[in-house]
């Protein structure tokens, strides 16, 4: 039995599962009685078509780069955090706690505290689930659900109840100081049509950073190393020294902290506050993304790209075609997941001997018969 | 706590666990027989959804019942497809599932209905009434016993006692019948039941449409004779606390229905206090809100001893050449 080189791999079999998903959703839409390609068209042209649809999608993008990365990150020790929601959520908390309690001189020196104290929430609320899996060998994928759940509560409960500005009903905190607003793309690249009011702000920048320390993280360091090994056989890993729980550790600490770096995006960038459910399903996403991009950084920004457009356009589309409600989106979302993650072999299996047929054909026609 | 609240408490138990009840009987069936399955969420929400519309616009709650049951059951074909067939990631596939439910249901009750991911108030038949057990009323002046029989045992819908007896019957087919031996060796060594002559796959995918069935049936509950319409998210969690409750019964049916009459009447603690005063300070309803998921954390952490699960589960089975 022959392989597919590498390239299939990362790249055609990826796009066939999304492109099956989308097909998938075509016929939801029709099913809906809308016209698919008349919704395809108003989605991509809402998410590219105007400096304001491009901010959008640019700016959900890299919410989801972020939490896209953390569970990649997990994925590589086989370790499956779907809580990157709630995670996220938490470290809005600390992204708060920087913004309100300290005066900054500058919003870059902020932004650094914002970058350590969101990492650190969202760290923090990954670290009971991985310790339960590392020593008490509780399944991780229930214990971080059950995370999300308790991340809700609690923060209705601060946000209600501590944070909440006297006087104002909304469960949200004050805004934060001016000094801490980080420049949007409407003042850093106006030139190319950005208004002050996008979305879009420099933590887009810190998310390709962000990426980038993955990939010398994964395949350029020790410890990216041992949670490679680790992932691919636990036995092995251990007989090479490797310390399990620590590995765990780490990794869902790294994996938890990324998904919390969100809150720079869309708590200190965007809302300048924090808000009642701000996450908004983007650690969900975070799932999609990673699975979508083979748990690769650019794979994972790529995919994060997509989404971003999915949503920006899924947003516009809503508005324009009332008969699709926005859930559209995860249902898009879903079918990616099922395609590129769970039905994987599918479109594998036909494809590898699609492939070994053409390359058989190929030689026996080089190869001039006897 | 008087005598009446605690009836009450008791009554909600038994309504609250119910769901639970049926979905962790479900995620027996498929666990025993080796295939993880997270998607127990996505299929009572889809159950929930397709009962409460069908049961709307049919007026017949048995035609919405079943409705119910066809959309569970067709998602755990979707699983089956994915883990079975296809030999995917159980966990990816039933992520998948859940994201599929949560965003199909919204999409489709904003179509039929326009309401903002609802159904419209189901009444009459469209829904499940209470059943008043006979002798309840005679019982009644009978001290203790007679409230206790005409609260907590009658006046359940008729789901109730099809969940209760689920149990009793789960426990004959799985550990008393040739069909339930096969279903769990095919989770502890399948290779050992492909030798004997047994298709692997197809026991399997036997497993995964009973448990699709017993989500349906739970889903159904919920929007039928829980509540009198299907909200948004409705389901809130409930398949992940029956895949708790599951750890914690050790994949056992007896054990299973003593786990979610707790988890039940946690629910009914957190839904009836919104606000308890503890030694003289006020625990916040959001607190009582999230006890249940916490407890599913705490349980996990493993208060419960080692729980070992079939040996199986979470492998693809590939048949050797």
């Amino acid at each position: 039995m022959g392989r597919m080189p590498n390239w299939a791999d990362v790249i055609l079999i990826p796009l066939v599962s999304v492109i099956l998903a989308l097909l998938v959703s075509g016929l939801v839409v029709l099913l809906i009685g809308e016209n698919p390609l008349e919704a395809m068209t108003i989605m991509v042209r809402g998410a590219l078509g105007s400096a304001y649809g491009l901010g959008y999608t640019l700016f959900y993008a890299t919410n989801f780069i972020f939490t896209g990365l953390g569970v990649a990150v997990a994925i590589h020790a086989r370790l499956f955090n779907i809580g990157g929601e709630g995670q996220a959520y938490v470290a809005g908390l600390g992204a708060a706690v920087a913004c309100l309690f300290v005066p900054w001189p500058h919003w870059t020196i902020a932004l650094v505290a914002v970058v350590i104290l969101s990492g650190l929430f969202g760290a923090a609320w990954a670290a009971i689930p991985a310790w339960l899996q590392a020593k008490r060998g509780s399944h991780i994928v229930i214990t971080t659900i059950m995370f999300n759940f308790i991340a809700a509560s609690l923060m209705v409960y601060l946000l209600v109840n501590v944070f909440r500005v006297p006087g104002s009903m909304e469960p949200a905190t004050a805004i934060f100081p001016s000094v801490t607003h980080l420049p949007n793309a409407g003042e850093f690249a106006g030139f190319l049509g950005f208004r002050t009011s996008t979305p879009l702000n420099v933590s887009f920048f810190i998310a390709l950073l962000a990426a980038f320390a993955v990939w010398v993280l994964i395949w350029r360091t020790r410890l990216g190393y041992e949670i490679r090994a680790f992932g691919h056989s636990e036995t092995a890993a251990v007989y090479a020294g490797i310390n399990p729980t620590r590995i765990i550790m780490v990794t869902m600490l790294i994996s938890g902290g990324l998904s919390g770096l969100m809150a720079t995006n869309a708590v200190m960038g965007e809302a300048e506050q924090l808000r009642l459910d701000y996450v908004q399903g983007a650690g969900f996403v975070g799932i999609a993304v990673a699975l979508m991009g083979r748990s690769h950084p650019i794979g994972v920004i790529l995919a994060a790209l997509l989404f971003g457009m999915l949503y920006q356009g899924g947003a516009e589309l809503s508005f324009e075609m009332p008969a699709v409600s926005r859930e559209m989106v995860v249902v898009i979302q879903a079918l990616v997941i099922l395609f590129t993650g769970a039905l994987d072999n599918m479109v594998r299996m036909p494809m590898e001997r699609i492939y070994l047929a053409f390359r058989r054909s190929r030689t026996a026609s080089h190869q001039p018969a006897e | 706590m008087d005598f009446a609240t605690l009836l009450q408490l008791l009554d909600s138990t038994v309504r609250l666990a119910t769901p639970l009840l049926l979905a962790c009987l479900a995620g027996l069936f498929s666990e025993r027989a080796g295939i993880f399955d997270i998607g127990l969420e996505g299929k009572i929400l889809a159950s929930a959804f397709f009962s409460a519309a069908v049961a709307y616009v049919s007026g017949s709650v048995w035609i919405g019942l079943l409705a119910g049951i066809g959309s569970s059951v067709a998602l755990s074909g979707i699983h089956g497809l994915a883990s079975i067939t296809f030999r995917g990631n159980q966990l990816i596939s039933g992520v998948a599932i859940n994201f599929l439910a949560s965003g199909l249901t919204v999409v489709i009750s904003q179509t039929w209905f326009g309401q903002g991911g609802r159904t419209p108030a189901l009444q009459g038949a469209a829904r499940f009434e209470n059943i008043h057990l006979p002798f309840a009323d005679a019982l009644m002046p009978v001290p203790v016993v007679g409230p206790l029989y005409e609260q907590i045992i009658s006046g359940h819908s008729i789901l109730v006692y099809v969940a209760l007896l689920t149990v009793p019957f789960s426990w004959w087919l799985l550990f008393r019948t040739r069909f339930g031996l096969r279903l769990r060796a095919v989770g502890e060594n399948p290779a050992a039941v492909d030798t004997a002559g047994i298709s692997v796959v197809g026991m399997r995918f036997a497993a995964v449409g009973i448990c699709g069935i017993l989500c349906g049936i739970a889903g159904a509950y919920l929007s039928t004779g829980l509540s009198a319409q299907f909200v948004k998210e409705m389901s809130a969690g409930r398949g992940f606390i029956a895949l708790a409750a599951l750890i914690f019964a050790k994949w056992r049916p007896w054990h299973a229905l003593y786990a979610c009459l707790l988890f039940g009447f946690l629910d009914a603690v957190g839904n009836r206090f919104q606000n308890v005063e503890l030694l003289g300070i006020t625990i916040p309803v959001q607190f009582m809100q999230a006890l249940p998921y916490i407890l599913v954390v705490v349980i996990l952490a493993g208060l419960v001893g080692r729980a070992i699960p079939p040996r199986a589960g979470g492998e693809p089975y590939v048949k050797e050449r």
